[in-house]
This record gives structure tokens, sequence and C-alpha cells, in this order.
């Protein structure tokens, strides 16, 4: 018979078992030999947390009470493991980019980092828990009575609770030990889960074993526990099927919820390939755990007298067959379940409870302070090995009080609805970017609420937390509000009642209250992160390094990192941006890695907070950041918009540019022309009016003199009138009222007498003109008048202009088809480039001191003259002289 | 229009028949032809001697070689511009006071402006008036 000293040195010895292993791996992994700790199987076993004493021992007690309706928990989690792969590989994958350190950090970080919501997932996480781990704790002390006293008359209430008493001060020993030997969450717990394995190991062994003896050793065969199952009340246990799609919901949905499982998923996971290998090799040690369950139950019902405790089957019936060996080992198998729960569970909520509410607590207390004193690591370890201590100390305080008022399932599944309540908020989070964190507040709050009304505070049965009257009545009578019958609606099963108001109240609230509510730029972005966070590889935006000085950062580094480790991140850094030395600067990427590094040790919105006071910002500042970044957006468009229009606007200035100086060349060529017409009016006129002065004044002039004087006024007055001819010619042409008078012709002719026009005596002309007579025999019909009046400028322009020692004129014609072209090219300078578009124009003379008795009309009027031929005159440029080029039709059209 | 005709002619008459200005000289700096004629006319019959120049380039060079006591100086001349010459003029110590009465034929306000702003003594629109000129000259040479 094994004693209970013995059992205690068997515990003692267990365990010091799991501390060596423990220690042994995180040496190994320290010496950098991680290798076989990081293996698919180790982290397929540290999920097996899942079953706890409650799958240990309370399965069996499960079917003999509702048969076939335990598998559900399995179920549930098989279903997600294997059909909702996808989802938890999604949420590893977030976990580890955004390097989340529990349900409450992921929660929170994905709504804006708020840090609401953390606080509110970490009650929740808290309260859900505690019930669990006071589970554990009665199932610990249960398994010892057994053994202590065969007897259940002898127990000893006082017993029992020393017993819970120091099991709970053990596992808090061991959770602190190897549970806050590291800051970083991400550095990973290789020692807890190497001992988590082991135990996963010893339970799933010591149930098979159990489960071999009652078939084969018991019953005597597969065939007769078969015909015994079929004898059975197990057999004909009916149920009630409204309870299994529920049920197997609930336990999926805590698979992913529950604060253990996510610290082994997703928080210790090194690879995520890992997850390929645990989604099918979960389910199948969960097939395993429950292999022997209906087998073991119903022998046990057979067996064991009427009144045994079916959740003890496990150890009483090794015990009753004096197997003690096989006993002690189901003990440990059940003593394994217990603490590998607690651990893992105890490690989980300190995270959360140290990070989202001790240390801001603790930040704001000290706020503007944490840059230059105080040791930060230190206060975050204190924070969550009191941590510990306090949730240890919690579901004690639990079990005190409830000690063996509800069948150990019914516990578990309060629990399982508790923690499900993250779910919404989490799925939602993951998978929908219109989830807000006022949405997610929201379901949280009513969601935990109704939970606690409805289900947590009814557990207690009736204790003064919710009195008895309450519970049958309602609250001051309120029938309609009673805990387990809301509305009246579903009040035959409180659990799946409790969950469907909790649930679906929670779900609603998250959708409707997101969609009315709009998120926060920083919500938006990490809701990007998270739903899009296969195609983002980047970290979420953060802050702008600018004002924060690198020491300053690298004194708080040291105090949550540890020196070697914060500086050794800052010099490669430092070594990244081709820096000598070891401060890097302060740029958005490093900021973003290192608040990265930090969220790992105190949670995100933590490590936002602690960040922002050194780089000078607040958490607002994000948003403000955003606001910028929104602003500068606009600006930048506005400016494109302006270049486009500057652009848009120097054209236009470019146009009116070149308009303007063609305006005021115009001008300064009208100026010149009034002042040129003034000159050539008024310099006849002055003659004219000095002769006629001194004829009538001037007495005994002689008749020569008298002559010579009256025919200077005479030439003058012609001069005058050709100018004012010349005015009204140009008028006239330019107006288009000129009328034509097409006469038969010959260009020979014309050129004949233009050229004896300007040129009367040849020989003493200084000009020589040089012609090609057999080519200009051509017949035309045009105004000849007219045509002669060009040809007569152009030469006379040669002679006036043609600035050579000896000045040449050739004349050359061409005909082209029913057009001729007639070239005046002279051996003088030429026209300036720059003039040449130019002396078309009316009013146009090249200088003020060009030759007298000219006004500068010849060539506009040149120009009309030939526009009203149907011909056109131009300036041809190049070398050698100035060369005009007349060119119309042999036949001019008659004018319609 | 008839009486300052009429006031004209009686002026004509008193300066005809008054004093001569005997053995002064003029230069006269105009590049049209029968304008030189009348203004040679009319200063020789009142007794002055008449030098012409009609081309603005080598205008100053006249001036120096001349030595006028009066300059009568046309502002649209070849080459150069009568504004140029007289500006040249007042620069030289021996022509910074010598009276340059100047004739233009574009009859713009800002020809006056400019011609004042360069120093001219006296200035003049074309046509002028015989006797305008003739007491202009006079008035210049302290006659």
């Amino acid at each position: 018979m094994v004693g209970f000293d013995t059992l205690v040195v068997v515990c003692i010895v267990y365990v010091a078992f799991l501390f060596i292993i423990a220690f042994a791996a995180e040496r190994h992994a320290q010496g950098g030999h991680a290798g076989w700790l990081r293996s698919p199987v180790i982290y397929t076993l540290s999920l097996s947390i899942y079953c706890t004493a409650w799958t240990f021992y309370g399965a069996v007690g499960y079917a003999a009470r509702s048969g076939l309706e335990f598998l559900t928990i399995y179920l549930g989690p098989t279903i997600v493991f294997v059909g909702w792969w996808w989802f938890l590989r999604k949420m590893v994958r977030v976990g580890r980019m955004q390097r989340i350190t529990s349900v409450a950090d992921l929660i929170s970080s994905r709504y804006g980092k708020s840090n609401l919501l953390a606080v509110i997932v970490t009650l929740l996480a808290v309260v859900g828990t505690t019930p669990y781990i006071a589970l554990q704790l009665q199932s610990v002390t249960l398994s010892f009575d057994v053994f202590a006293a065969p007897a259940a008359e002898a127990w000893a209430p006082r017993d029992r609770t020393s017993t819970a008493f120091w099991v709970a001060v053990g596992l808090a020993l061991f959770t602190v030990l190897f549970g806050t030997r590291s800051l970083d969450a991400n550095e990973q717990h290789h020692g807890v889960v190497t001992a988590i394995a082991v135990e996963a190991v010893v339970k799933l062994v010591a149930l098979l074993a159990v489960g071999v003896f009652v078939v084969w050793g018991v019953a005597g065969g597969p065939g007769a526990v078969l015909d015994r199952i079929d004898e059975s009340a197990i057999a004909q246990w009916q149920g009630t099927g409204g309870r299994w799609v529920p049920l197997i919901f609930l336990s999926g949905a805590a698979v992913i919820c529950l604060p253990r499982m996510f610290q082994v998923t997703v928080v210790e996971n090194s690879d995520e390939r890992h997850l390929a290998t645990a989604s099918w090799a979960f389910p199948l040690y969960l097939l395993l755990m429950s292999l022997f369950v209906v087998p073991i139950a119903v022998i046990g019902l057979a067996v064991q007298p009427p009144d045994a405790n079916p959740d003890l089957f496990v150890l009483t019936l090794p015990l009753a067959f004096e197997r003690e060996t096989l006993a002690l080992l189901a003990f440990l198998g059940g003593f394994s379940s217990a603490t590998s729960m607690v651990i893992v569970a105890a490690i989980a909520l300190s995270t959360m409870v140290s990070n989202h509410i001790v240390m801001p607590l603790w930040l704001r207390m000290r706020e503007g302070t944490a840059t230059v004193s105080g040791d930060v690591r230190n206060v975050a370890l204190t924070a969550r090995r009191l941590s510990i201590g306090g949730v240890l100390a919690l579901g004690y305080t639990y079990y005190s009080f409830t000690s063996g008022s509800e069948a150990l399932a019914a516990i578990g599944l309060i629990s399982f609805v508790g923690v499900t309540q993250a779910l919404p908020a989490l799925v939602g989070g993951l998978f929908w970017r219109g989830a807000t964190r006022r949405g997610a507040a929201a379901g949280l709050i009513a969601g935990f609420a109704l939970w606690l009304y409805t289900l947590f505070l009814p557990s207690f049965g009736g204790s003064w937390l919710l009195p008895a009257t309450i519970l049958a009545d309602g609250p001051f009578s309120i029938h309609w509000l009673r805990p387990q019958a809301l509305f009246g609606i579903g009040g035959d099963d409180p659990l799946i009642h409790a969950m469907g108001w909790s649930l679906g109240v929670n779900t609603a609230l998250f959708v409707v209250v997101s969609l009315l509510s709009f998120p926060s730029p920083l919500e938006r972005l990490q809701g990007a992160q998270f739903v899009n966070v296969f195609q983002h590889s980047t970290g979420p935006g953060g802050w702008i390094g600018g004002s924060a000085a690198a020491e300053d950062l690298l004194i708080m580094s040291q105090r949550l990192l540890g020196a070697p480790e914060a500086q050794a991140l800052f010099q490669a850094a430092a070594h990244r941006q081709g820096k000598e030395g070891n401060l890097p600067d302060p740029t958005r990427e490093f900021i973003d890695l290192l608040e990265r590094e930090l969220s790992g040790s105190v949670g995100a919105a933590t490590a936002h907070a602690m960040v922002g006071q050194i780089t000078g910002g607040v958490s607002v500042s994000v948003e403000d950041l955003l606001a910028v970044a929104d602003e500068t957006a606009q600006i930048m468009e506005y400016s494109a918009q302006l270049e486009a229009k500057s652009k848009e606007l120097a054209e236009t200035a470019a146009q009116l540019r070149t308009a303007n100086a063609m305006l005021t060349q115009l001008s300064v060529q009208k100026d010149a022309f009034l002042s040129q017409i003034s000159h050539e009016l008024r310099t006849p006129m002055s003659s004219i009016r000095a002769f006629s002065e001194i004829l009538r004044d001037t007495r005994g002039l002689s008749q020569e003199e008298f002559q010579r004087f009256s025919s200077i006024i005479h030439d003058e007055s012609l001069r005058l009138t050709r100018l004012l001819d010349d005015l009204l010619d140009l008028s006239v042409l330019e107006n288009g009222q000129v009328t034509l008078h097409p006469e038969e012709g010959n260009l020979a002719d014309l050129l004949d007498r233009a050229v004896s026009a300007v040129v009367p005596e040849p020989r003493d002309s200084r000009l020589k003109i040089r012609r090609e007579p057999v080519l200009e025999d051509v017949p035309l019909y045009t105004d000849c008048d007219r045509l002669r009046q060009v040809f007569i400028n152009l030469i006379g322009n040669a002679l006036k202009y043609c600035d050579a020692a000896e000045p040449e004129l050739r004349i050359k014609v061409r005909v082209n088809g029913t057009r001729v072209a007639v070239e005046f090219k002279d051996n003088g300078s030429g026209i300036p480039e720059g003039q040449q578009s130019l002396i078309f124009e009316k009013f146009a003379r090249l200088s003020d001191h060009s030759a007298a008795g000219s006004a500068g009309l010849g060539l506009a009027i040149c120009r009309e003259i030939m526009r009203n031929l149907g011909g056109s005159i131009s300036y041809m440029p190049g070398p050698g002289g100035a060369r005009f080029r007349v060119s119309l039709p042999r036949r001019v059209a008659q004018a319609a | 229009m008839a009486e300052k005709e009429s006031t004209d002619r009686r002026d004509a008459d008193k300066v005809t028949g008054g004093r001569p200005q005997m053995g002064k000289h003029v230069l006269l700096i105009e590049d049209e032809p029968n304008i030189i004629e009348a203004i040679r006319f009319i200063l020789e019959r009142d007794g002055w001697r008449v030098s012409t120049h009609s081309d603005g380039a080598d205008a100053v060079e006249a001036v120096g070689a001349h030595r006028p006591d009066v300059v009568i100086l046309d502002v649209m001349l070849p080459n150069r511009s009568g504004f140029d010459i007289l500006k040249e003029l007042r620069g030289h110590d021996g022509t910074a006071a010598l009276p340059v009465l100047m004739l233009t034929a574009k009859g713009q306000s800002r020809d006056r402006a400019l011609a004042e702003s360069v120093g001219a003594s006296r200035f003049m629109t074309k046509p002028f008036s015989n006797q305008e000129v003739l007491a202009s000259v006079r008035e210049l040479t302290g006659g």
C-alpha cells in the first residue's frame, strides 16, 4: 500500500526529475544547440497541455455520466487543427511578426495598441482561468486522497485544503524558476516546454497503460469489452443531441483562445512549419488519449461500488486490483496533466498581468522618469513573479470557495465559455479590416459581463456572491432577469444558455459597433498589418526618431533586455547603418525594430508607450504623424497640381512674351513710322514754307532766283503728293479694295520698263543690272502696272541700299508650270538675319538713318500687290547679298 | 493765323531793316539740300557767314574746324543723330557753351524734352518760320 508520505516523495522526485530536464534543456538551448528542442515533435507534445487533469481523470467521469458526449472536447480541437490549419498559421505569423506575447497583447496590438482592450482580455483570462487552476488543484488533491485514505468517509477537509495549498506553492516556485528566467517571451521557455513535452509523454503512457490493463487484464480482451459496452448504460445514452454542436464549437474556440494554448501554439512556436506536423500529430495524440476512456468508464461502472467517483476510475481501478505501480503511474499521469497546465497557464497569465496591468500602472506612476531612474528589467521580472504567485493564489482561493461543488467537467466548460469571449475580437481582427477598437471593447465587455452573470457566479451555487434567491427569482424578483434563464429563453441547460447569450451578444455588438464606429489611423494601419499579414513583411508604423537620443534608448533597452543583449542589438544596428561606434542613428527602421524587440519583453502597448516617452512623442503622436502624412500627401498633390499649373502658366507666359515682343516691336515700328511720316511730310513742307516766305518777303529777287525758288516749291509739292499717294495706295491694298486691271503682257517688256524707270541712263548708273533676256520671254495675263510697280521698288532698293563697291543686280526668271518666279539678287551685304522677318511689315525701316526719301512703305506695298495678284514676294536667306523672289501665276484668276 | 502772319511780317520788316549781323559765323548741319539753300539764303541776306555740313558722322570735327558763333543742327542726319552730336559737343571744353539751335522734322514733345536734356540752346520744329530762325540765331549770339 502506497502511503501519503510515499506519494509526497514520489511527487518530489518527479518534480526534481522535471527540474533537471528543464534545466538541461535551458543549458542546451543557451549553448546554441536548440536543434531537437525546436523540433515539431516537442511542439506537438507541448500542445498536449490541452489535455489537463480534467481530460486525464474527468473524461472517464464524463463518459460515465454523459456517454459519448466527452468526445466533443476532443473533436473541437481536432477540427481546428485539421480544418482551420490556415487560421492557426495566420495567427502564428501575426504573433511572430508583431512579437505578440499573449492573447491580450494580440487583441490590443490589432486594435491600435489599445491598453484598454488588453486590460479587458487580461481580466477575462484571469477570471476564466482561475476555476481551471482550481480544477487542477482539486484533481491533484483528490488523487492524493485516493491513496492516503481509500475510504471516502475518512476525508478530512482541512487536509485536502492544505494539500492543495502546498501543491499551489510548489507549482508557483517551479513556474517562477523556469517561467521568469528571461524577460523576452520570444527567447522562449525551452526548459518549461521540454518539461511539458516529457509530462505529455508520461500522461499518455499512463493512460494507455491503465487502458491496456483494463481491457486485457480486467475485462479479458477487446471482444469482451465491446460486449460490456453494448450492455452498459453508455451504449443506451442518447444525450441531448442539441449539445453536441455547441460543445464542439466551444472546445474548438477554446483551443484558440485559452491563454495557455495561445502560449504554446503562438508564443512558444519557433517555426511556422511545425504547425503542419501538429495539424495531424496533435489530433492523433487526442485520439490516443480518448481511446480507452469508454472501456475504463464501462469497466469502472461495472466493478466499482455505485457511490464511487467515476472521475477517479483511472486511479481506483488499478488500486482495486492491487496494481500499485500502475496506480502510481496513473497518479503521475494525472499529476503531470495538472502541473503542466498550471505552469503554462501561470506563465501566460502572469505575462498578461504584468505587461498590461502592472507595468502600465508603474509607468504611469513614474511618468517621465522611466528613462533616467529605476531598473525596468527588474520591475518587469518582479511584476511577472508576483503575478504568478497571484494567479496561483487566486486559483487556490477559488478552490477553497467551491471545493467539491461541481463535477470536474463542469468547471472546465465554465472556463471555456469565459475565455471564448475573446474569439469574436480575435477572429474579426485577423480577417476583417473593418473591425474597430470600440466594437471589440463593446463585444468583450458585454460577453464578459453576461458570462459572469449567467454562468460564472451561479457556479458558486448560491454563495454570497450570487444569492440563491437571485438564481431562482432573478434580481429584485424580476423574473426575466434570472441568471440562468434570461428573458425566459433556454432555461433547461445553463451552459448552452450562457454560451448562447454571452457569445451571441458579444458577436452582435462587436459587428454592429465596428460598423458604426470609425477606426483610428493606427488601428487601420495595424488592421492592415494583421489581415494582410502574408502580404506585409515590414513591421507596424511607429516613431520618427528625429528627436530620440540613441543613448537614452540604449539606457532604457538595457533595463528591459539586459545590458549585453541591448548593446549587441544597438551595435548590430549601427553596423547595418554603416556607422562607426555603438550607437546607431535613431532612424524609423531602427526604432521600429527596437519597439518590436521591447514588445517581446513588455508587450506592444507598453513598449510603444516607453519608446514614445523617449522619442518625445506619446502614443497620440503616431496619429499626429499619420495626420501629418495625410497632409503631406495632400500638399504633394497640391504641389503637383501647382507644378502642372505653373508649367501651363509658363507656357502661356512664353506665348505672351512672344506676342508682347511682337507687339512692342510693332509699336516701336509704328512710332518710328509716325516719326518717319512726320519727317517725310515736314521736310518738303519746310522747303515750301521757307521759299514761299522768301518769295513773299524778299524784295529785289532776280528772275533766276524767282524761277529756282518757285520750281523748288513745285517739286516739293509733288514729293508730298507722292508720299500721300503711297499711303493711300497701301491702305487700299491692305483693305482689299483695290481694283485690278488685268491685261496681256510680256515679262521682258515689264522688266525693261521697270529698269528704265529706275535707271534712265544705264551707262551713267553706278548700279549694273544683269539680265537673261531669252528666259524673260514669258507671256502674262495680269495687272501689268502693279507688277511693274513691284519690280521698280525692288530695283530701286538695290540702287539705294546695295553697299558693294561696284553694285550689281542680277535678275533671273524661272517658269514653273503655270507659275513664274523672278529673282532679284544684289552683291551687297544683304539684310541681317534678325530683321528679315520685319522687312515686309509696313512702317518697317531698318534704321532711322537709311537713305532719305523713303518712308519704308515700298516692300509693304509690294507684298500687298503680290497678294492681290495671287502671288507672293519673299526674302531668300543665305550668303551673298539681298535676294528677293517674286512668284506669281502666269494668268491671274479673274475676280469672282 | 492771319494775325500771326501779319505780326511775323511786321517783325520781318523791322529785322530786315534793323541791325544786320555783320561777320558773324553760323554752321548749318543739315542733309536736305532745299532746306540748306533756304536757310543759307535767309542768313546771308542778314549778313551772316554761312558754312554747311551734311553728314552726322564727322559733324563734331566740322564744328571744330569751322569754329562758328552759332550752330543750327538737324536731328535726323545720315549716320549719326543730332542728339548724339550735341551730347559730344557739350562734353568738349571748347564747345560746351556754344549756342546750338536744334531743328527737327519729328514734331513730338519727346524730342523737345530730349533736346533740352542734352543741352540744346533753342529747339525749333520744321516747318519753321524764316523770321524765327533769324531771331533765334541773333538772340543766341547776343545780338
